[in-house]
Parts: C-alpha cells; sequence; structure tokens
C-alpha cells in the first residue's frame, strides 16, 4: 500500500483529502476508505449510477498523486486484455532476424546437427523476454514504481471465470506468467472495484473486499457537492435546485436522477444564466435530469408541487 | 492478507467480547460473516477505538456486511445489540426511600432494591443473563424460564426469605417495597429475555417458518404470510438465476474454426500464430407467459410473475400477458415494478374477474402469435376452468405448433381436474409438460425445470 495511504490517521482524513479534490464525502466513505487503506484491503464500491463510485478512484488518484490504472469490464473480458499479452509482432520480427543471424550464431555446420543444437541453447530464450510483454492494467499496477490507485471498473459486468482470476490477484497481488515467472506488486497498488449490481458477484470476492455503497446524497450532503463542483450557481439557487431533485427522486421514476445529472443541472442552469428556478426553466431543461419520455412526463404533472418545496428551500437559503 | 503492522497489535480478549457477541447476533439476523471477515472487523474497531457509535457501526458496515440488504439488516441489528440498557428497575422516589432506610440495614439484592441502585441492578442481571446462558434461547415459550434463572442466579431464594421474614416481623412496609422492586426486576428479567430471543433465536424461528411457508397452497395463505412469501421469492430466484447464470459462449475446444484462424493471422503475413476455436453459442430462454388472474388463480398467478420477474437476468426475453376474459400485455408493467410487488400491480391493473379461455386465446392469437417462434416456450398458468365457453383447443394447438413447447402450471390438485367446467384435459394433448403447481416450492420446481431444459 502507497505511504499516503497507510498514513492516514483517521476517517476524517480521508474526508479531507478527498474535499481537496473537490470530491464532497460524508463519514460512512471515509471510514470505509481508511479502513480498506489501514487493513490493505481491496475496496467494493456499489450504488445506483452516477453517485461517483469511478469518480472516488479518481480523486483518490488525484490526492495520492498515484497514476489512475482503470480497467473496465465488459462480458468476455479475459487475461490477455487485463493482464498482459505477447507482442506477436515484435516476436516476429525477432525470429526473422533470428534467420538471418543463426548462422553465425550457431558458427556455421561445425559440430553437426548435435553442436548447432548445443549452441542454440546456449544463446538462450530470448523469444518470451520482458521485452516482448505488453503489460495491461492489472500488471501495470503491479510495476508502477511508487504504487497506484487500479480501479477495476463495473466488475458485475465480467464473467463469472475473471471473478475467479481476479480473486487470486486481489489476494497476494502477484501474477505468475508461465514463461516469466512469478511477478509480484513492488508497492500493493489502492484497489477500487465498483458494480452496479447487474449480477450477484461471488461470495468469494466479496469475503476479500470492503464494502461500501454510495447511495442518493441527502439535500445537505447534495447541496455541499453541488457547491464544490458548480460553484457558479449562487446559495439560492443551489438550495432549490438540490430540493427539487430530492423531491423528483420520490417520484415513481423509471431512472432517478443521480448526483451526475444534478451537478450538468446545475451547469446547465448557470450557463441559462439562471438565478431564480422557475417554472418554465424547469420545463426546458428537465431534459437533463431525466433520461426518459415517461419520466418527463410524470415529473410534468408533479411539477407544482415540487417547484413549492423549491421556493421554500431557496427561501431559507436566501 | 496483509499482515497487520506492528503498530496495530490485535485487540485485548475483554474488548473483543462485545464485538463476538454482536457478531453472533448478526449472524443471527441473517447476515452472512466469516472468521476472515471477524477478523477485518476486529482490527477495524482496535484501528477506530470503540468510543464513536456512528464509526464503529460504519466500520462494521464495510467490514461485515457486503450487500445494501446485508447492511440494512446489520444497521438494525447494530441499533438493537447495542440499545441502551433497560431502564434500570429503580423505585420511584428512590432518594427519599433511601434516606427513610438507610442502606445499610439490607445486604445483597435487597439492598440494592431498597437503596434504589439501577446501575448495579442493570449489571447484575446482565451478569445473570451471562451465568445462565441467555444467548442459547431459542423458542418464544423459554423466555418465561429464562427470566426466572436469571432472578435465581442473583439471589432471588433469599430475597423471598427475607420478605417473609419482613412480614413475621411485622414490618409490612418495607415488606411491601422490597415486593414492588421485585415485581419491577422481574419485569426487567423478562424483558432482557425477550431481548435476547429478538437478538439470537431469529434465524431458527425464520427458517423454519419460511420452510413450511414455502410448503403451503399459495391460495390458503394469510395477507401477512403472503407478505413473507416474497421474501423467501427473492431468496429463491436469486439461487435459480446464480445456477443458470452461466457464460453464454463456450469455447468448444477441439474445431478450428478455420476461416477465423485465418482472418486472425493475416497480420503476420499467414503465419498461425493464433487459432481461433469455434465457440457454441448457448441460448438464454425467451419466455412468453400467459396467466389466468381471475379469482381462482390470482394468488399463484402474482407469484409466479413475480418470481420470472425476478429471473430476468438469466432470460433473454419475457413477455408476461394476464387474461380474464380478454387479454393484455404486462410486460412494461412488470419492468417498471420490483419484483416482489410486481405481480400485485398485475393484479390491480388487469384485474379480477371471471375466466374465458376461449376468448383470451383468440386475443392471443389475433395480436401476438408473430412474437412465438421456434425458441420460444410458452408458460400458461391456470386452472383451465372456461366458466363452459368454448375452450378454442385449436388456437393452442397452433401456438404448440410455432413455438418451442408449451409448459402448463396448474394450481388445482390433480383430483379436481376435469371435474366441473374444467377443460384441462382437452388443452393436455399439446402442452409438452403439465403439471400441477399450488406452492411456491412448485412453482420453484417448474422453472427450474424449464430453465433447465432451455439449456440442454
Amino acid at each position: 500500500m502507497p505511504a499516503r495511504f497507510t498514513a492516514l490517521a483517521a476517517p476524517e482524513a480521508v474526508v479531507a483529502a478527498l474535499a481537496g479534490q473537490g470530491y464532497i464525502a460524508d463519514r460512512g466513505l471515509g471510514t470505509a476508505v481508511f479502513l480498506a487503506a489501514r487493513l490493505g484491503k481491496p475496496l467494493l464500491v456499489e450504488g445506483p449510477a452516477g453517485v461517483g463510485k469511478t469518480e472516488l478512484a479518481r480523486a483518490l488518484a488525484g490526492w495520492s498523486d498515484l497514476p489512475l490504472l482503470r480497467l473496465q469490464c465488459y462480458e468476455g473480458l479475459d487475461e490477455g486484455k487485463s493482464l498482459y499479452e505477447w507482442q506477436y509482432g515484435k516476436q516476429l520480427l525477432y525470429t526473422q532476424i533470428l534467420k538471418d543471424h543463426v548462422n553465425a550464431a550457431l558458427g556455421g555446420a561445425a559440430g553437426g546437427l548435435d553442436g548447432a543444437m548445443t549452441r542454440l541453447h546456449a544463446v538462450g530464450e530470448r523469444f518470451y523476454a520482458a521485452e516482448f510483454l505488453a503489460p495491461r492494467p492489472l500488471l501495470q499496477a503491479l510495476q508502477a514504481p511508487a504504487g497506484a490507485v487500479l480501479l477495476i471498473d463495473e466488475i458485475d459486468k465480467a464473467d463469472p471465470e475473471f471473478e475467479a482470476f481476479l480473486l487470486e490477484m486481489l489476494a497476494d497481488f502477484q501474477v505468475s506468467i508461465p514463461e516469466l515467472g512469478r511477478i509480484a506488486a513492488r508497492v500493493r497498488p489502492f484497489v477500487v472495484l465498483t458494480s452496479n449490481a447487474a449480477r450477484d458477484l461471488g461470495d468469494a470476492l466479496k469475503r476479500r473486499c470492503l464494502h461500501l455503497h454510495i447511495g442518493f446524497p441527502d439535500a445537505a450532503l447534495e447541496g455541499r457537492i453541488v457547491a464544490a463542483r458548480a460553484p457558479e450557481a449562487g446559495p439560492a439557487l443551489r438550495a432549490a435546485l438540490v430540493a427539487f431533485v430530492q423531491g423528483l427522486r420520490n417520484l415513481d421514476l423509471r431512472k432517478l436522477p443521480s448526483v451526475s445529472e444534478t451537478i450538468d443541472w446545475a451547469r446547465a442552469l448557470v450557463l441559462l444564466h439562471t438565478t431564480v428556478l422557475g417554472p418554465e426553466t424547469v420545463r426546458e431543461t428537465l431534459n437533463v435530469l431525466l433520461k426518459y419520455e415517461v419520466d418527463v412526463e410524470t415529473a410534468a404533472r408533479a411539477l407544482g408541487g415540487l417547484m413549492e418545496e423549491a421556493r421554500r428551500a431557496a427561501a431559507i437559503a436566501g | 492478507m496483509p499482515p497487520p503492522s506492528p503498530a496495530e497489535p490485535p485487540p485485548p480478549d475483554d474488548a473483543a467480547a462485545p464485538l463476538l457477541g454482536f457478531i453472533r447476533a448478526a449472524r443471527g439476523a441473517g447476515v452472512r460473516i466469516s472468521p476472515a471477515e471477524t477478523q477485518d472487523a476486529l482490527r477495524a474497531a482496535s484501528l477506530l477505538g470503540y468510543g464513536d457509535r456512528a464509526l464503529l457501526g460504519a466500520a462494521l458496515g464495510a467490514t461485515l456486511a457486503k450487500t445494501t440488504e446485508e447492511k440494512a439488516r446489520l444497521a438494525a441489528c447494530f441499533a438493537r445489540y447495542f440499545a441502551a440498557p433497560e431502564a434500570a428497575p429503580a423505585p420511584e422516589a428512590a432518594p427519599a426511600a433511601a434516606a427513610q432506610a438507610p442502606a445499610d440495614a439490607e445486604t445483597g439484592l435487597a439492598g440494592m432494591l431498597l437503596a434504589g441502585d439501577g446501575a448495579s441492578l442493570a449489571a447484575g442481571l446482565a451478569e445473570a443473563g451471562q451465568a445462565v446462558g441467555l444467548a442459547g434461547i431459542s423458542v418464544f415459550t423459554q423466555v418465561n424460564l429464562y427470566a426466572r434463572r436469571m432472578l435465581e442466579a442473583m439471589g432471588l431464594g433469599a430475597l423471598e426469605a427475607r420478605i417473609a421474614a419482613l412480614r413475621a416481623e411485622g414490618a409490612e412496609e418495607r415488606a411491601d417495597r422490597l415486593g414492588e422492586g421485585l415485581g419491577r426486576l422481574r419485569a426487567a428479567a423478562r424483558a432482557a429475555a425477550e431481548r435476547a430471543l429478538d437478538l439470537y433465536a431469529r434465524p431458527e424461528n425464520a427458517r423454519l417458518r419460511d420452510a413450511a411457508l414455502a410448503e403451503a397452497r399459495i391460495a390458503s395463505l394469510s395477507p401477512r404470510d403472503r407478505a413473507r412469501l416474497r421474501g423467501v421469492l427473492r431468496a429463491m430466484a436469486r439461487k435459480l438465476a446464480t445456477r443458470h447464470a452461466r457464460p453464454r459462449r463456450h469455447p468448444r475446444r477441439g474445431r478450428l474454426d478455420a476461416r477465423r484462424t485465418l482472418r486472425r493471422n493475416l497480420a503476420w503475413g499467414g503465419v498461425l500464430f493464433q487459432t481461433v476455436w469455434r465457440r457454441r453459442r448457448i441460448e438464454r430462454p425467451r419466455i412468453v407467459v400467459l396467466c389466468d388472474v381471475s379469482g381462482s388463480v390470482a394468488s399463484v398467478a402474482e407469484f409466479l410473475l413475480s418470481f420470472l420477474h425476478a429471473l430476468s437476468e438469466v432470460l433473454a426475453d419475457l413477455r408476461a400477458f394476464a387474461f380474464c376474459s380478454s387479454l393484455s400485455e404486462v410486460t412494461d408493467l412488470l419492468r417498471r415494478h420490483a419484483p416482489e410487488t410486481a405481480g400485485a400491480a398485475v393484479l390491480r391493473e388487469v384485474g379480477l374477474g371471471a375466466s374465458n379461455y376461449g376468448t383470451a386465446l383468440e386475443d392471443f392469437e389475433r395480436a401476438y402469435m408473430a412474437t412465438l417462434d421456434r425458441r420460444t416456450s410458452v408458460i400458461i398458468l391456470g386452472d383451465a376452468r372456461s366458466n363452459r365457453a368454448d375452450p378454442r383447443v385449436d388456437i393452442l394447438a397452433r401456438i404448440a405448433a410455432r413455438a418451442k413447447r408449451v409448459v402448463w402450471l396448474n394450481p388445482e390438485m390433480r383430483p379436481a381436474w376435469g371435474t366441473g367446467d374444467s377443460e384441462i384435459h382437452r388443452y393436455a394433448p399439446h402442452c409438452a409438460v403439465l403439471r400441477p403447481c399450488a406452492s411456491l416450492k412448485a412453482l420453484e420446481a417448474a422453472v427450474a425445470d424449464l430453465l433447465a431444459a432451455e439449456a440442454g
């Protein structure tokens, strides 16, 4: 584990560190990251899309000043794409060069076939040398000289086989390449796995990780997040739009607006020079928050009540 | 697991004891916790200390609970386990009482009761609870037994003797006060035993109850049991989904895909570096389900729909139709609701009424026949009681000819088939599978068979 992570003193230090990167977190999140750092365990983050799971890894990498290595999972992802691959093209060139030099290297026909074979073995195995290896994110994370933040994104999209393969690597932070031998991590990376719960992950993987669920934030936290990510929005507008989104989440929608959508909306409103949230503006910009036509219609029907809440929040904040 | 650094020694045993007790209780509440996770929790607690409850709760949540559901259970269990101890059984106006009768006049339990020493009494109760193995409580009827044993461990015998002696001496007022104190103590002991039952005995009771529920006829269950059954259904569906969530493509080693091999190796001038093997695609089942939602079958239909909905991740395509006399598609309705409530939502929309299989099948043939192909399995759930109307067996025959197969699930028991207006025997020749299906267990078996047959 990189030194900056092991030196964390308390959950509050994590919250402060993340705040420095513009990532506003609550104490529960701080505790989970703190424990992951101090216990040396991977952190499995679950929650709805757009609440900042991936962003968490990015903020941690920014704070610790380490490279962020991201492995996006999908169905059919295998070792070749996640760990390493041999560069066949280079190897092919090598064999062709070898063809030109092989006679010289083996010293002509001296000693007959047996002699040539003996000398061939003495030349050494270069075909599978480290130079021909193309490291993929997992191997890169192990080889990073000062450690790294490894983000394994949407692990639920990968096949169960890949998950099993990952277990080995997350347990010992080392991999074996048959032709080269074992490669162990120079500095253990800080690992973040994210999942949207498209399928249930295996118990074995869950056991090895600390678990963090990021849900939709409450109004206070969401207000702070918007203040950090879209500071141009004034306090009254901020309070109004957060109250509106919070109300929206109570409706029966196909896809609830997430934090990322709140931030997008705040930025959009700022671009439109909005200072007071009015029903016209809301109706025109609702498609930033809602991604289904049905949802937009549902929200339009409930607009009166939602606007009322937003006005009240703005009055308190203003 | 990385070795703990020397700065973080394992916590001393006495500090770990309440945590281990909590982990026991959490297991009882249905959170699966392995020894490795227990170790993590202990190390986390020693890192963060026990002082801050919210912090400790968050730490235990991160180390022990690995799903959202488990997190909620763990939080509830945490609140119950670390709840403030029951209000101490102190007599009212305790200071005055203590002043009237100096505590040194009585000793032991009687002294504590008279002096209104709530803290000592609570501590005594907790100690007694440990002494009699309160954590072993498993059924409700043991509450009184354990409460009495706890009181005995605290010195009930001596106290009763003392009260009797006081009465004999004529100190009625003092005896009455002791008696009142004893009454309160009894209530506190009972409460402690009930709390222990709540904490430790949940799992066994719940398991027994769930098993019985799964076997029972759905139609005859009370609304409260039905609500519970939804939880059971969810667990069952998850189990099935995990079992059948296999990779959809299997490499078939041994058969070279010559065309793709040549293509892949073009980059290296046709030198065969990489071989490509033929793969076999495994089809996920496509299911069309027709549910009778008339009064007689509605309760089972609700569960079948919820079940299939919960399995949607292992199904390529699920289209659901519900009918009484006319048929309508409810696929979208299902999609918008959580598995537990989906079935009920369909019933609300399509409603109960008298069933007419003939018109329902006509509706289906007219509008949806095109959705069927050789890969689709058709599930029909119904009692085939068509209220004397024409059953239109010919349409079912055409459906069977078009689709992969027709599975008929009948919530009635076999002896009732063919009696009265039941047309099940006329439909039977066109069904590949025909089985009774009255309990959740039977439903699970039917769906499991279906998935297995698709994979084969």
